[in-house]
């Protein structure tokens, strides 16, 4: 075990993989000699060479349909889009060509490539440069979305997308980037898809996040647990794509209650999937209505203040708790 | 000396025989696809290929088994003049088991990964990027394959034909893009939604560019010819723009409002099959009871490709999941 910032880890398995198999590159925007824009891919230009750390236009559909077509010729790329915002200009490309053509060409053609992107609010970047859209990319078929909260997931993860044959969708959330963690250095540590992370257990109520509402849940479960003797039990659901519901309904069949937490817009955003599909499958183990702990529905102001005010908070999600308790 | 007697003595009777049938074939394919059309066998978007087949057939006769294509979503006559088999290119437009997307695909999807058919697409310019990526396969695997990218006239307003333009120069990657100037991107002339040339855009962007007669299957393959060799000696991507026009709307809803039946006329007068037809026999390269065979054939190819796709199975409903991505085998 060695500890480290997640966007180390991601380095790291990123180098891993990268000496692994010959067929992965890497392509995106400012990923060669300025590192990354939060420096992920930094000194990977100067180890494995242009050939292997390119360099891009600005051009996002351009690099994402590049991409796709590397892999439909036996590469196995990585494009970074720099932030998950600059995605919409590759929306086309993600969803018309690299989720569907494995299905539209009845299995003849399949595109492993790895797709990652920075996700969230909270840094005062404005609206058109805080979105999390994990929950948009989990809504095509054929995707795999992968959004890690910790340092160990984010290299398991990472390793394991490599191995996928499919086009993953990899959304690092900003504030997790700097975060410290213990990191396994085993270059075969591989975290699998579709395995939800029970990290804290309780038996009152279920708080399901990811990506970085992990974190706010986790301090709520504290906070719940010092001030209210309320045990609450929180899940991290790493990977949207395949979901794993079976531990989330498992947990609520145990607490009876759940809290749903995460950056997304509360209309019609990846909270709303999970809540029905607790409805559908543990109605009637249920104390209370799901809550919905979200991102208010307003884009993301500028203002410290007004930025804070809509981004859901660890005081949210107690509130919502604590809501629960008394109806 | 004019590229009709250059191509014509390097290719001999028998290849020229074998463009006339392909022509032939894709026109008479057509034909039938807008009949199963009318009789409600196919369904969904039908855009037809008819009086271009010059080009598809003279640009297919230059490529390698291991080269790759990908092509927009009137692609049937690329299909067959790949040599993609008429009966599952006809049982995918009637979206049956056996067509060579499983009935998945439909006219405007048709893959044939075995012949190097990596798909038509049929989001305006989305497979020219793809072509890019491609062409960087085969670059950094060195190999010694392209790719070609057919694209239509309507595709250059896109941003991905820029930008797929100038990332396959930067990088050096073997692409052939080949533009099917057919003048219309859907009922709009394209001189009226470009303010400038084709062939100066690719220019532009620092790679060669010829603009050709797209109605000359001759013209096409002498072009096509250059690119290649240009392509497999390394030196980058390289950009034909082929002047063709279609005689059909452009899909089976378009009343044909932005068009005189003149104009339809006027092109029909210089039709690709009619051209090859009377330079071979100019020649002394066909006879007239080895044209009629050659109707013979193909009525008989298009007749038998329909009847098979008529008697192939319905996808099972129980395939309906199936593909949505690849997993290994569990064992």
């Amino acid at each position: 075990m060695v500890e480290m910032r997640m966007r180390d880890a991601l380095r790291e398995a990123l180098r891993e993989e990268m000496i692994r198999d010959e067929t992965i590159f890497l392509m995106g925007e400012d990923i060669g000699a300025y590192g990354g824009s939060y420096a992920v891919t930094k000194g990977l230009l100067e180890e494995f060479g242009e050939e292997r750390v390119i360099d891009t236009p600005i051009a996002e559909s351009g690099i994402v349909g590049v991409g796709i077509g590397a892999a439909m010729g036996g590469l196995h790329p990585m494009v970074e889009l720099m932030t998950i915002n600059f995605s919409f200009l590759a929306l086309d490309q993600i969803v018309n060509s690299a989720a569907k053509l494995h299905h539209m060409s009845n299995g003849q053609i399949h595109v492993p490539l790895v797709i990652r992107m920075a996700s969230g609010g909270g840094s005062q970047l404005g609206a058109t440069h805080s979105h999390s859209l994990e929950g948009l990319y989990a809504h095509f078929p054929g995707l795999k979305v992968v959004c890690p909260s910790s340092s160990a997931d984010a290299k398991g993860l990472l390793k394991r997308a490599f191995r996928d044959q499919n086009t993953v969708i990899f959304i690092e959330h900003t504030a997790n980037y700097t975060l410290k963690g213990e990191v396994p250095d085993d270059p075969d540590y591989l975290v699998e898809f579709g395995v939800a992370n029970v990290l804290r257990e309780g038996s009152d109520v279920t708080i399901v996040g990811y990506s970085g509402s992990v974190h706010q849940a986790m301090r709520a479960a504290e906070m719940l647990e010092t001030q209210e003797e309320i045990s609450a039990e929180v899940i991290d659901l790493r990977t949207l794509r395949p979901l794993d519901m079976d531990t989330v309904i498992a947990s609520v069949k145990k607490t009876n209650r759940a809290v749903i937490v995460e950056d997304d817009w509360l209309f019609g955003g990846f909270g709303g999937e999970l809540s029905a599909q607790i409805m559908e499958r543990a109605f009637d183990w249920l104390d209370a209505p799901v809550a919905r702990v979200s991102c208010k529905d307003v884009p993301l102001p500028y203002n410290r203040n007004l930025e804070f005010a809509a981004l859901p908070s660890e005081e949210d999600v107690v509130e919502a708790v604590l809501r629960m308790f008394k109806e | 000396m004019t590229t009709e007697t250059t191509a014509r003595e390097t290719l001999g009777a028998e290849r020229l025989g074998m463009f006339l049938y392909q022509m032939m074939l894709i026109r008479r394919f057509e034909e039938k696809c807008g009949e199963l059309y009318t009789k409600g066998k196919v369904r969904g978007f039908l855009h037809l290929y008819t009086g271009q087949e010059a080009c598809a057939v003279g640009m297919m006769a230059t490529l390698d088994e291991h080269d790759k294509i990908v092509t927009h979503y009137r692609d049937h006559g690329h299909a067959l003049a790949r040599g993609l088999d008429p009966n599952r290119v006809m049982a995918e437009l009637c979206g049956k088991a056996t067509g060579v997307s499983g009935g998945r695909g439909g006219s405007m999807h048709l893959y044939d990964v075995s012949k190097g058919f990596l798909g038509g697409y049929a989001i305006v310019a989305a497979h020219l990027p793809l072509a890019v990526g491609l062409g960087m396969a085969a670059r950094m695997k060195k190999e010694d394959s392209l790719a070609l990218c057919v694209f239509g006239d309507g595709s250059v307003g896109e941003g991905e034909f820029h930008e797929s333009l100038n990332m396959s120069v930067l990088w050096k990657t073997p692409t052939i893009f080949f533009c099917e100037n057919n003048l219309y991107g859907m009922g709009v002339p394209f001189k009226e939604s470009l303010s400038t040339e084709i062939p100066k855009l690719a220019a532009a962007y620092n790679m060669p560019a010829v603009s050709v007669d797209g109605m000359d299957v001759l013209a096409v393959y002498e072009a096509m010819q250059k690119a290649v060799a240009h392509c497999r000696a390394g030196n980058g991507p390289y950009f034909i723009e082929a002047m063709t026009y279609r005689y059909r709307g452009h899909s089976m809803s378009d009343p044909e409002l932005y068009r005189l039946k003149d104009e339809v006329d006027q092109y029909r007068k210089q039709d690709c099959i009619d051209r090859l037809k009377a330079t071979m026999q100019t020649a002394g390269y066909l006879s007239e009871a080895q044209f009629h065979e050659l109707t013979e054939r193909v009525e008989q190819v298009v007749h038998d490709a329909a009847e098979f796709a008529e008697n192939s199975p319905q996808p099972g409903l129980d395939t309906l999941f199936d593909h949505l991505t690849k997993e290994p085998a569990h064992g």
